[in-house]
């Protein structure tokens, strides 16, 4: 590194830029100072990517998929493949372009101030953002929601690792508390121009809020499975975050062990609703509707904020899974609750994890003592 | 009653240079070193000046708070230079060898008939005490106390230990003594751990409990065993010995001398033809230049133990008091261009499945000291960690609990039972690039200072 940013040059407020950009380049040249004097070849860098690389599916198959509800919206369906996700790319960049330099502004300035170096932790939250808001949320707002997520959810804990909720799911809930009108009902999911004349019977409604009604868009099973349906950007297709869960998994970066909790947590109540007649949707389907593939794969399994301890993991992941359907049938203000039950359980994680430490080490103290 | 433990959790780090099974060299060093800070919790005073002449086994410091401890030369000849450093904290003692082995004679008993203050006392004499290790906190042993239990690993794990059988099992006779003499010392048993991977020749030993031990590193260590053989609890005081201070014991009473001339496997990726030589503690690192050759120093790390634990010795330092293991590495200065985003980096090792190390299992890598990455806070969680650490905690909660200096919740997650090379694969796996073992470091030096 040039030393006009090192400490005392004239650019040392830059350091923690500079360095982020220069170690995005090259693996450093830095050796082992305390302790073991070889490291793992894995760094924070590499785990990061893979989450993101995870997500890049169900980016793709959302942006194709703006372009495809427009094309429903209008009755115009003569773009082909390419087209629409070409249409979708351009209403989609700009949320990508304002999540990741407002976040990234924010926390390389909060890197440098605390004197660390650049975590790699917003590669993540600013590819999850645009993921899971609607397509035509004003980009003054996301930018607004962004910087306050990342100062009072991150930065003020002392940064990545230390934050108690998931940044890109507190963005999420600034959003929707503070701008309701733009985050739910039926008129922000999918993208058309006051101009353009919708076709008949045309409803902006996602398939949960449907309730049964009929709608421009098919809301079977397979049309809730490939994501042909509207929604939050990112969040539509359970095929393609399958495929993003596949990576996670495979590479033990997510945990099994809270995707499988949430699943039998949304059977669970999801079952219990189906059985004593308080919805008419079957517990499996519920695993296809709203938020919650998406909110169970990348939001719940984020290792900073989801419970640590291997016990804790299950009862964290049910709890979010029952959690989100109680909201959902039970709840007559929200038609989705995946987000709050993810937000809820990121600030009982730590109680999970303690209950859990607790339970064991009495245990075991007691096992030693009669032995 | 003897069990065998097939540990699960464990890391094995393939790393080259595994030492041949011949010795190449015997070195009979011109200047050997006593090294007082070899030894926790020992405060030096020092019993003898330059010029002194000395015998193998005369004392050369005592310990400040307990002048019973001493240290003792390994070789006969006169002390040459005391070695100070920053506040005149005592660095090392110079000896220079005469080459005569005058050795002095504390006489050939039959340790099955002292009793234990005899073997305290012939201990204590030679300068064999220090190998006599107390848990909590891995501190030398206090004479005053008996300990609940004595315990022995006679195997390694670490990557490229030196083969016990092969540096040991040839002294059965001394390793026995030494089981002998350790049982006096305790009203509890003396557990000795084997070996679960293969046959091992100290499957014979009598007066001591046998446990075998499978599974991949750090399972040959003394804290993993005694956690899963009888674990500490708060107030009990455990001792451990390790295999070459068990012989060296043993041939006190056997042979009357101070003798700890061992093998000590000589190892790593940048050592030319990697074998055992026969050593002393002490000895100084150039008696191995011709190990490293030709490259220069600067380039190296030469490490006194095993790339885990070892410390850091230069190339005028000398062997550690404990050490029978050299590693020599690469220092890993060289920037590799886009390495994190690479789909495959072949040349580096790595446990995590986000890379394809896994499809080489047979494969040893020459590994270098690249950090392979920048300090973050932690980020994965605790069962990330735990997969490489065979003994029932939490390692992340007991490391941040070492940091925030919480005494009792250090206490709950199981700062008694853990020395931090307990934890080295944690470290070695951690993709946040903490220093855990210095993390566990600073909270037993807490408890040491609080408990006091």
């Amino acid at each position: 590194m040039n030393s006009i940013f090192e400490k005392g040059g004239k650019l040392y407020w830059l350091h923690s830029t500079v360095d982020a950009f220069e170690t995005f380049l090259h693996v450093p040249g830095t050796v082992t100072q305390k302790g073991s004097h070889v490291r793992d070849a894995i760094d924070l860098k590499r785990l990061l990517i893979l989450v993101v690389i995870a997500a890049v599916p169900a980016a793709l198959f959302g942006m194709w998929n703006v372009g495809y509800q427009h094309g429903l919206a209008v009755g115009d369906l003569r773009l082909n493949i390419i087209g629409n996700w070409w249409y979708g790319f351009l209403r989609v960049l700009p949320l990508f372009l304002v999540s990741y330099i407002v976040g990234l502004g924010i926390e390389f300035a909060s890197s440098q101030i605390r004197g660390e170096e650049v975590s790699e932790g917003y590669l993540v939250s600013g590819f999850f953002i645009p993921l899971i808001v609607p397509v035509d949320i004003p980009l003054w707002m996301l930018a607004v929601a962004v910087a306050f997520a990342v100062i009072f959810g991150k930065e003020v804990f002392g940064g990545t690792g230390m934050n108690i909720v998931n940044p890109a799911i507190l963005t999420r809930a600034f959003l929707f508390f503070s701008y309701p009108n733009y985050m739910s009902g039926s008129d922000c999911w999918i993208h058309y121009k006051p101009t353009e004349q919708l076709v008949d019977g045309f409803t902006g409604a996602t398939p949960l809020a449907l309730d049964g009604a009929s709608a421009q868009y098919g809301t079977g099973f397979w049309d809730l499975f490939i994501g042909t349906v509207p929604g939050s950007v990112g969040e539509t297709s359970v095929i393609a975050i399958l495929l993003g869960a596949v990576i996670l998994l495979w590479t033990g970066i997510a945990s099994w062990k809270i995707m499988v909790g949430g699943v039998l947590g949304v059977l669970f109540v999801g079952g219990i609703g189906d059985l004593a007649g308080i919805t008419t949707i079957p517990c499996y389907m519920q695993l296809l509707y709203g938020g919650f593939a998406f909110g169970i794969v990348f939001m719940a399994t984020d290792p900073v904020t989801s419970a640590q301890t291997e016990c804790g993991k299950w009862i964290y992941g049910f709890l979010i899974g029952a959690l989100c359907i109680t909201v959902r049938l039970f709840n007559p203000g929200y038609a989705e609750g995946m987000m709050l039950a993810i937000l809820l359980c990121n600030v009982f994680a730590p109680l999970i994890d303690h209950v859990v430490i607790s339970t064991h080490i009495s245990r075991r103290e007691k096992k030693l003592k009669t032995a | 009653m003897s069990q065998t433990f097939v540990l699960k959790k464990g890391l094995n780090i393939p790393i080259a240079g595994e030492a041949e099974l011949r010795v190449s060299k015997t070195i009979a060093p011109g200047i050997v070193a006593v090294q007082p800070t070899d030894f926790k919790g020992f405060l030096p005073r020092l019993l003898v000046k330059e010029g002194d002449p000395v015998l193998c086994g005369s004392p050369v410091a005592a310990d400040k708070k307990n002048a019973d401890i001493l240290l003792t030369s390994p070789v006969s000849g006169t002390v040459k230079e005391i070695v100070r450093g920053e506040k005149r904290k005592l660095l090392a003692i110079l000896i220079e060898s005469d080459g005569k082995r005058q050795c002095v004679d504390f006489g050939v008993k039959d340790a099955s008939q002292l009793d234990a203050a005899q073997v305290r006392e012939a201990l204590l004499q030679s300068g064999l005490w220090p190998w006599l290790i107390q848990r909590p906190y891995g501190i030398l042993a206090n004479p005053e106390v008996r300990p609940r239990d004595i315990f022995v690993s006679t195997f390694s794990t670490a990557p490229l230990a030196a083969d016990t059988a092969f540096c040991f099992g040839s002294e059965l006779a001394a390793a026995q003594a030494g089981i002998c003499a350790l049982t006096k010392l305790t009203d509890g048993k003396v557990y000795v751990g084997l070996d679960g991977n293969g046959t091992s020749p100290f499957a014979g030993l009598k007066h001591c409990e046998l446990n075998c031990f499978r599974g991949p590193h750090p399972t040959g260590n003394v804290g993993v065993q005694i956690s899963h053989i009888a674990p500490i609890r708060k107030e009990d005081t455990v001792w451990t010995v390790s295999l070459a201070g068990l012989v060296a014991i043993g041939k006190l009473f056997t042979t009357g001398k101070y003798d700890v001339r061992r093998k000590v496997a000589v190892t790593g990726p940048m050592a030319i033809q990697p074998s055992y030589v026969d050593a002393l503690p002490g000895t100084p690192m150039q008696e191995l230049a011709a190990f490293y050759g030709n490259t220069p120093v600067e380039q190296l790390r030469l490490i006194s133990g095993d790339v885990l634990s070892g410390k850091t010795v230069s190339a005028a330092g000398y062997l550690g008091f404990f050490d029978t293991q050299v590693t020599i590495l690469r220092e890993g200065t060289d920037q590799e261009l886009l390495g994190w985003i690479r789909p495959f980096r072949f040349n580096q090792f790595s446990a995590d499945r986000s890379y394809f190390s896994w499809l080489l299992p047979k494969k040893k890598y020459a590994m270098s000291t690249n950090l392979h990455g920048g300090a973050r806070a932690f980020l994965m969680n605790d069962g990330y960690y735990a997969k490489v650490l065979p003994m029932d905690l939490y390692p992340v909660y007991l490391a941040k609990a070492c940091l925030a200096g919480e005494i009792e919740k250090m206490e709950k997650f199981g700062i008694y039972e853990v020395l931090p090379e307990d934890l080295a694969t944690c470290e070695f796996v951690d993709p946040s690039k903490n220093n855990i073992q210095a993390m566990i470091e600073q909270g037993i030096d807490l408890m040491l200072k609080e408990m006091a």
